[in-house]
């Protein structure tokens, strides 16, 4: 939804501004190490149990350790999302698998069920608890309970407004996390049980099957309200996107900026969170001068693949924030390769093979902070020389000059049109 | 003679309730929409107190329905409100959001509550969880099995109530979606003459192309959409396995349904309860009790044991 408002601000007196974090998904340890080399200053994963996506790769304890590891050398943290609706059958073992991210060095869980709050608690001290936006907490009071059960964190509703944010951060002292980016339940989240109607699964211990995005008639006795060629009903919204109003996310105070998407590419992340942290970045150095930069909005349209909304934060969403239309694909992008090296002497650099290119394609590189060029792909090589037509294998290592120097972890997207 | 579980429902107006208490319900479930979820009727403070009155002189009992999610406009209203139940005599809050545990203790302090958090109260932990912070009950979710209920009560000291008939809630957005999709379809000009908004009694349905013959109700409300289920629970056969459990409370949801449909299925389970606690061996299933429910029954919807004898995967 369009809208040129403004949130709630202190006037009159000027008040210090306190830098939120970072907080982006990570489906497995490569996009980890992305997220946080793009500028993530916290992460969150799913392991094995007790997590909300169960087809996502999910770490092992053991990856979750290499994970906590990557992300020190960065000052960055890992938290771990159990955040299911526990059943009777899920209680045992919750003890030992929250032991278990205790000693693997998990910094927090997100947990929604208040038994896995409070055996948290009891078992595994050191590992902060922030309720989850699956509780679908809104008001002041309920954020003062959570305070009061001791957890310093809550992850509030994605209907939240700014408004009743600022109230929130007025009445209690707490902090808030809120969803900035990426794909919403249009339902409360955790109100929904369509997929276990639908289907038998259960979408409170992570099966949703997504049946908000399916199509539907609408009828009344025996008569469909509308045509049959018209546009069919769906609950299904478009994604969050808040990169245009950083400073009124800032302002209100809301500590922790997450983005959706445990089950987005490593592009995809890598795109969101360096767009998000210039922007950051950007407004805490100087907020009485920033400027919003039209090429991070650019760089979220390479990766988005819904189109964006600003959910509550301003308005409650309209007919213009739902995808009643055949959803295009609109990233005009593709992933196409990861820097292994740079070789500073022949200006080469070793490219990981991400998916298919080849010479005379128009190319972008890119690296945290905003580094970018584009070019276009002279030829290539394998790493003994041979030439290619194409790079067609996956995550072959091809050799390719590169018009500036770059670094490993810098990325290559390809233009698809 | 064993234990007698409760017949609960909920009710429009002072009329039906009259005529539910006569058909055999023991308690029900009423409250305004600004404070209660999907209720068939506003009753305000004061019709609280008549209808907690005339529960109360036929030995029935009143609950108030403070299940929202609630915003900071609504928590801050809380104390007065929830004093105010308390003075018009209600027997107990039900509650989802943990603003309203925190009003009632210190509003009113001796109040019972009911933990009702729809399709988030799944675990027997959980609910005590909130039993140590001062609920008496929890309200089961629909989505368990029979098995799950059992364990429940088997493992907690709280009352323990689980919905027995009529449609469950199975989606609920804080988006006007009825509202959004005919603006959208407006938009274009293609539509004429339809409701703008889905109010409950324009009586709109949602239909999944898959799923030709289940009518999924849809209605707007001041707290947003909520889409039901296609199918009617209906567990008056099988009773006596959640009498055998000890169950506390059944619930009927009367929502949607006409007043003679619901005194006719609270006939139906009164019958049962009472042929069950008088002679726990010898209770036999009458099928005249199902077959006066099934000869009012919109047939496009049909009776199920809901998810109490499925197992779900995820």
């Amino acid at each position: 939804m369009v809208t040129t408002q403004t949130a709630p601000r202190l006037k009159g007196k000027r008040h210090r501004l306190a830098k939120p974090e970072l907080l982006a998904p990570a489906g497995n340890l490569e996009k980890l190490k992305f997220a946080v080399h793009y500028g993530a200053d916290a992460v969150y994963i799913g392991g094995q149990k007790y997590g909300l996506r169960s087809n996502a790769d999910n770490f092992s304890f053991e990856e979750m350790k290499e994970g906590v590891e990557f992300a020190k050398q960065y000052g960055a943290k890992v938290f771990v999302a159990t955040n299911i609706y526990a059943h009777n059958e899920d209680i045992a073992g919750l003890e030992d698998y929250l032991r278990e991210l205790e000693l693997a060095g998990i910094a927090a869980i997100i947990a929604a069920d208040p038994i896995i709050v409070e055996t948290a608690q009891r078992v595994a001290p050191k590992l902060e608890v922030h309720l989850s936006t699956q509780q679908s907490t809104m008001n002041w009071q309920a954020v003062q309970f959570w305070k009061e059960e001791g957890l310093p964190r809550v992850v509030l509703a994605r209907e939240a407004s700014l408004e009743e944010i600022a109230e929130i951060k007025a009445n209690v002292d707490i902090e808030i996390e809120a969803f900035i980016h990426g794909a919403m339940c249009s339902s409360f989240s955790g109100r929904c049980v369509l997929s276990n109607h639908f289907t038998d699964r259960d979408s409170n211990r992570g099966g949703c099957c997504q049946s908000c995005r399916w199509k539907y008639d609408i009828y009344e006795d025996d008569i469909a309200m509308v045509g049959m060629d018209a546009d069919k009903f769906t609950m299904g919204s478009k994604d969050l996107g808040m990169l245009e109003h950083i400073p009124d996310l800032i302002d209100v105070g809301v500590d922790s900026f997450k983005i959706e998407g445990r089950m987005k590419s490593l592009h995809y992340v890598a795109t969101v969170v360096n767009a998000y942290r210039q922007a950051i970045d950007s407004y805490m150095a100087d907020p009485e001068r920033y400027e919003l930069k039209q090429e991070w909005l650019d760089d979220i349209q390479k990766a988005a693949n819904r189109p964006l909304n600003t959910g509550f934060f301003y308005d409650t969403p309209g007919a213009e924030d739902h995808i009643y239309e055949p959803e295009e694909k609109a990233a005009p992008y593709d992933f196409a390769g990861v820097v292994i090296s740079y070789d500073e002497a022949s200006g080469t650099a070793v490219v990981q093979q991400r998916n298919h290119f080849k010479p005379g394609q128009q190319v972008e590189f890119f690296g945290p902070n905003g580094t970018f060029f584009k070019q276009t792909v002279g030829e290539i090589t394998d790493t003994d020389g041979n030439a290619l037509d194409a790079a067609r294998h996956p995550l072959q290592h091809i050799v390719i000059r590169t018009e500036s120097p770059v670094k490993p972890m810098d990325m290559m997207r390809k233009r698809i049109r | 003679m064993a234990t007698k579980p409760e017949l609960l429902i909920d009710a429009a107006s002072l009329a039906d309730m009259e005529r539910l208490i006569e058909a055999g319900a023991d308690a029900f479930v009423i409250g305004e929409s600004r404070y209660g979820m999907r209720l068939p009727g506003d009753f305000d403070i004061a019709g609280i107190a008549e209808a907690a009155k005339l529960a109360h002189a036929r030995g029935t009992s009143v609950y108030a329905a403070v299940n929202n999610v609630m915003d900071n406009r609504t928590v801050d209203t809380l104390p007065d409100y929830i004093r105010a139940l308390a003075q018009a005599g209600v027997d107990a809050i039900v509650f989802g959001d943990p603003a309203v545990l925190m009003a009632a203790r210190s509003a009113a302090p001796g109040m019972k509550l009911h933990w009702n958090a729809e399709m988030t109260s799944t675990n027997f932990a959980t609910a005590n969880y909130w039993g140590r912070r001062g609920a008496s009950r929890v309200v089961l979710a629909r989505e368990l099995n029979l098995d799950q209920v059992i364990a429940v009560k088997a493992n907690t000291d709280m009352a323990v109530q689980v919905q027995v008939h009529g449609m469950t809630n199975i989606y609920h957005s804080k988006r006007p979606l009825v509202h959004n999709y005919f603006e959208h379809q407006n938009k274009d000009g293609s539509v004429e003459n339809v409701p703008v908004h889905g109010r409950r009694e324009d009586g709109l349905y949602l239909i999944e192309a898959e799923r030709p013959d289940e009518r999924f109700p849809i209605y707007e409300d001041a707290n947003g959409t909520h889409i039901m289920s296609s199918d009617d629970l209906c567990m008056v056969e099988n009773l006596h396995e959640l009498m055998e459990a000890n169950i506390d409370s059944f619930r009927i949801e009367g929502l949607l349904k006409s007043i003679t449909y619901n005194e006719t299925v609270v006939r139906a389970y009164r019958a049962a309860i009472d042929a069950y606690v008088m002679d726990p061996q010898g209770y036999a299933f009458q099928d005249e009790w199902l077959d006066a429910i099934v000869s009012l029954q919109n047939p496009s919807r049909e009776l199920s044991y809901g998810f109490f004898y499925k197992e779900q995967v995820y």
